[in-house]
C-alpha cells in the first residue's frame, strides 16, 4: 500500500480542514480514492467526469505536439533559416528537433500559465464555498494555449484566464453550470481587450512582433510577415499555400488549430469513445459548406465584383473553408462541449448547423477580423437552451396530439 | 448627525449602499453603461443628475397638493425636462467638449428611471425638505456607482484618470508600458461596464447577505 494508503489516511485525518478540497483535487487527479458511494442506486460506468476530460485532452495532444513543431517551422521559415518543406506532412525538414524546441519553449509557458492561473482560481472558489474542485478546468486549460497566437504575452493570458474562469464560469456556479464555453470566453476577452495581439500579420509567427519593434527602434532588420490564409484572403490577396499544406497544417495560425488532419484524428477518437457528439460536428460541417456554397453562388452569379472587399473570401472554394482558420478546431473541440451545446438530439443538429453557417458568414463579413468560429460558437452557446426548449416543447405537443387521438 | 435627525440622515445614507438605485434597484443602467468610459464624463453625469433630482424633488413636493393625479406624469416630465434643459445649456456653454462626449445622454436624463421613480415614490407624498434629502441621496448613490465604474474603466481601458496619464505614456513607452503593459480595449466597450456593475453587485451582496433575494 505505502504511499496510496498514507495519502488516504492523511485525507481522513484532515477531513474537516478548510483546505481539504485543494488537497483532494490533486490527490484524486493522480489516484483513485478509497471511497465508494454508500446509498442510493447508481449507474455504474467507467467514464466519470475525470475520464471524460482526460479523453478530450488525449484527443488534443497530437494538435499540441504538432503546434510546437509548426511554431518552430514557421519561425525558421519566416526568418529564412530553412527552406519550405517540400513533402508536406512527411517532410524531414518539418520534424526537426530545432523546430520542436523553438515551439516547445514558446508553447509550454502558455500551457503552464493557463493551468496555474485557472486551477488556482478553481481551488480558491472550491475552498471558499467548501465543495470539491471540479475537473472542468482540465480541458479548458489545454484548449486555451491551443487557440491563442504563439507570441501572446503571458500576463495577458493570465488576465484573460482569470476573467474567463471567474466571469465565464464561477459566477454561474462553476463547472457544468456555465452558459458560455470558458475557453472561448477567454479567447473572446483577449480578442476584444488586446486586438493588436490577436489579429494582423505579425502575431502568428514567433519573433515577428519583436522584429517589428526593432524596426520601429530604427534597427536595420527585415520585417517578417506571417499573414494567415484568412488574413490574405480578406485583403483580396491569394492564399499562397497549397491545399495539402492547409490540410496538413503547415500554415501560420493559432498554436494548435492549423492541422486539419490531426484535428480530424482527434474528432474520430472523440466519436469513437462517444465523448464528442458526431451530430454537432457533422451538422456544423454541413452548415459551413452550405454557407460556402451560397457565397460561391453569389460570386458566380456576378452580384459581387472583384472590386468588392468581400470578393476574396466569398470566392474561396467552399470546401477550403473547412481547412483554413480555426473552423475545424472549434467545431471538433469547442462546439461539442457537452455543457454549453444543445442537449437534445434534434437540438444538436440545429445548433451544429447554425454554428457552421454563422462561422463562415462572420468570417466573410467581419471587417476587423476574418474569423468567425469563436463568435459563432459563443452566439450559439447563448441560444442552445432556447433551441432545446423548443425541441422539448415540440415533442410534448406531438405526444399530446397522439394522446388526444387515442382518447378520442 | 447633529444637523439631521436619524430618520432624515437615512434618507441620504440608505441609497448610498443598502438601497442603491443602480446595484439594488437596478435602475438607470443605460446611462451607467453608456457614459462611464471616462471618469470625467461620469462625474459630470453624476453632478447633473444630482442637480436635476435634488431640485426636481423639491419642486414636485411643493406642487404635490395641486397636481391632479391624472396628469401627474406629464407634470413631472415638464419639471424634469425644464431642469435637464438648464443642465444641457450650461454644459454646452461652459464645457462644450464634454457635452459632446455625453451627447444625447444629458437629454436622456429625462427618461432616467431613477428620477421618475423618486418623484412618484417619494416627492408626491413628502414635504420639500425630506424630498430634497431623498433626491440628493439617490442621486449620490447613482453617482457613486457611476464614478466607481468610470474610475476602473478609464484606468484600465485608457490608462488615464481625468485625462492624466497615470500609468505612463503608451506611445512613448514610459511607466508601466515600458515593461509590456497594454491598455485593455474591452474596458472601453459597454459590455464591460455591465460586467463591472455586476462585480460591484456581487461584492456588495456577498458582504451583506440580507440583500440576497431568493
Amino acid at each position: 500500500m505505502g504511499l496510496k494508503q498514507n495519502l488516504h489516511n492523511f485525507r481522513q485525518k484532515n477531513k474537516d480542514k478548510k483546505w481539504l478540497p485543494a488537497f483532494s483535487a490533486i490527490h484524486t487527479f493522480l489516484f483513485l480514492p478509497n471511497e465508494t458511494t454508500h446509498n442510493g442506486t447508481h449507474i455504474k460506468a467507467a467514464d466519470d467526469l475525470k475520464r471524460t476530460m482526460n479523453t478530450v485532452i488525449m484527443a488534443m495532444v497530437p494538435c499540441l505536439i504538432f503546434g510546437m513543431f509548426n511554431a518552430g517551422y514557421q519561425h525558421h521559415l519566416a526568418f529564412g533559416e530553412i527552406q519550405q518543406a517540400t513533402n508536406g506532412f512527411f517532410s524531414a525538414e518539418f520534424w526537426t528537433l530545432d523546430n520542436f524546441l523553438v515551439g516547445f519553449w514558446k508553447v509550454i509557458p502558455l500551457v503552464i500559465v493557463s493551468y496555474v492561473v485557472g486551477l488556482a482560481i478553481e481551488i480558491f472558489f472550491a475552498v471558499k464555498n467548501s465543495h470539491e474542485v471540479e475537473e472542468g478546468y482540465l480541458v479548458t486549460g489545454m484548449l486555451v494555449p491551443l487557440i491563442v497566437p504563439i507570441d501572446t504575452p503571458l500576463w495577458m493570458l493570465a488576465v484573460a484566464v482569470a476573467f474567463g474562469v471567474v466571469i465565464g464560469k464561477e459566477v454561474f456556479g462553476g463547472t457544468g453550470m456555465n452558459i458560455l464555453n470558458p475557453a472561448l470566453t477567454i479567447r473572446a476577452f483577449l480578442f476584444f481587450a488586446y486586438p493588436t495581439w490577436m489579429s494582423g500579420d505579425k502575431v502568428w509567427v514567433h519573433g515577428a512582433v519583436e522584429q517589428d519593434q526593432l524596426i520601429a527602434a530604427g534597427q536595420n532588420v527585415d520585417a517578417i510577415s506571417g499573414e494567415t490564409i484568412l488574413g490574405s484572403l480578406a485583403q483580396g490577396k491569394a492564399a499562397g499555400y497549397e491545399v495539402m499544406d492547409m490540410f496538413y497544417g503547415l500554415i501560420p495560425g493559432s498554436v494548435g488549430e492549423t492541422s486539419t488532419l490531426l484535428i480530424l484524428l482527434g474528432a474520430l477518437f472523440l466519436i469513437f469513445t462517444k465523448i464528442g457528439s458526431w451530430r454537432i460536428m457533422l451538422s456544423s460541417v454541413v452548415g459551413a459548406l452550405v454557407m460556402g456554397l451560397i457565397f460561391n453562388a453569389v460570386v458566380s452569379s456576378g452580384w459581387i465584383t472583384e472590386s468588392s472587399k468581400f470578393y476574396g473570401l466569398m470566392s474561396t472554394e467552399f470546401w477550403h473553408h473547412l481547412l483554413i482558420g480555426g473552423f475545424a478546431f472549434g467545431t471538433v473541440f469547442m462546439a461539442t462541449d457537452p455543457v454549453t451545446a444543445s442537449q437534445t438530439t434534434k437540438g444538436k443538429w440545429i445548433y451544429g448547423f447554425l454554428v457552421g453557417f454563422i462561422s463562415i458568414m462572420i468570417r466573410v463579413f467581419n471587417p476587423a477580423y476574418p474569423e468567425g468560429v469563436m463568435l459563432a460558437i459563443l452566439l450559439m452557446n447563448v441560444f442552445a437552451p432556447t433551441i432545446d426548449h423548443y425541441v422539448v416543447q415540440g415533442n410534448v405537443k406531438k405526444r399530446m396530439k397522439r394522446l388526444k387521438a387515442k382518447v378520442a | 448627525m447633529g444637523l439631521l435627525s436619524k430618520k432624515d440622515a437615512n434618507l441620504i445614507l440608505d441609497p448610498l449602499a443598502d438601497n442603491n438605485p443602480i446595484t439594488i434597484q437596478v435602475l438607470g443602467i443605460c446611462s451607467a453603461l453608456a457614459i462611464t468610459a471616462e471618469l470625467k464624463a461620469s462625474i459630470v453625469m453624476a453632478v447633473s443628475v444630482l442637480f436635476v433630482l435634488g431640485i426636481g424633488n423639491v419642486v414636485i413636493s411643493l406642487m404635490r397638493n395641486i397636481i391632479p393625479s391624472k396628469i401627474r406624469i406629464i407634470v413631472q416630465l415638464v419639471v424634469v425636462a425644464a431642469l435637464v434643459i438648464i443642465v444641457d445649456q450650461v454644459l454646452k456653454a461652459y464645457a462644450y467638449e464634454l457635452s459632446k462626449t455625453l451627447s444625447v445622454f444629458v437629454g436622456l436624463i429625462i427618461t432616467n428611471c431613477i428620477i421618475m421613480g423618486r418623484f412618484e415614490a417619494f416627492a408626491l407624498g413628502n414635504g420639500p425638505w425630506r424630498s430634497f434629502l431623498d433626491g440628493i441621496g439617490n442621486a449620490a448613490g447613482y453617482g457613486l456607482i457611476l464614478i466607481i465604474v468610470g474610475f476602473f474603466r478609464e484606468l484600465l481601458g485608457s490608462g488615464t484618470l481625468l485625462g492624466f496619464k497615470v500609468l505612463g505614456d503608451p506611445i512613448e513607452k514610459t511607466g508601466l508600458y515600458a515593461i509590456g503593459y497594454e491598455n485593455n480595449g474591452f474596458m472601453l466597450l459597454s459590455p464591460m461596464a455591465l460586467i463591472v456593475v455586476g462585480i460591484i453587485i456581487w461584492i456588495q451582496r456577498s458582504r451583506n447577505k440580507a440583500l440576497i433575494e431568493d
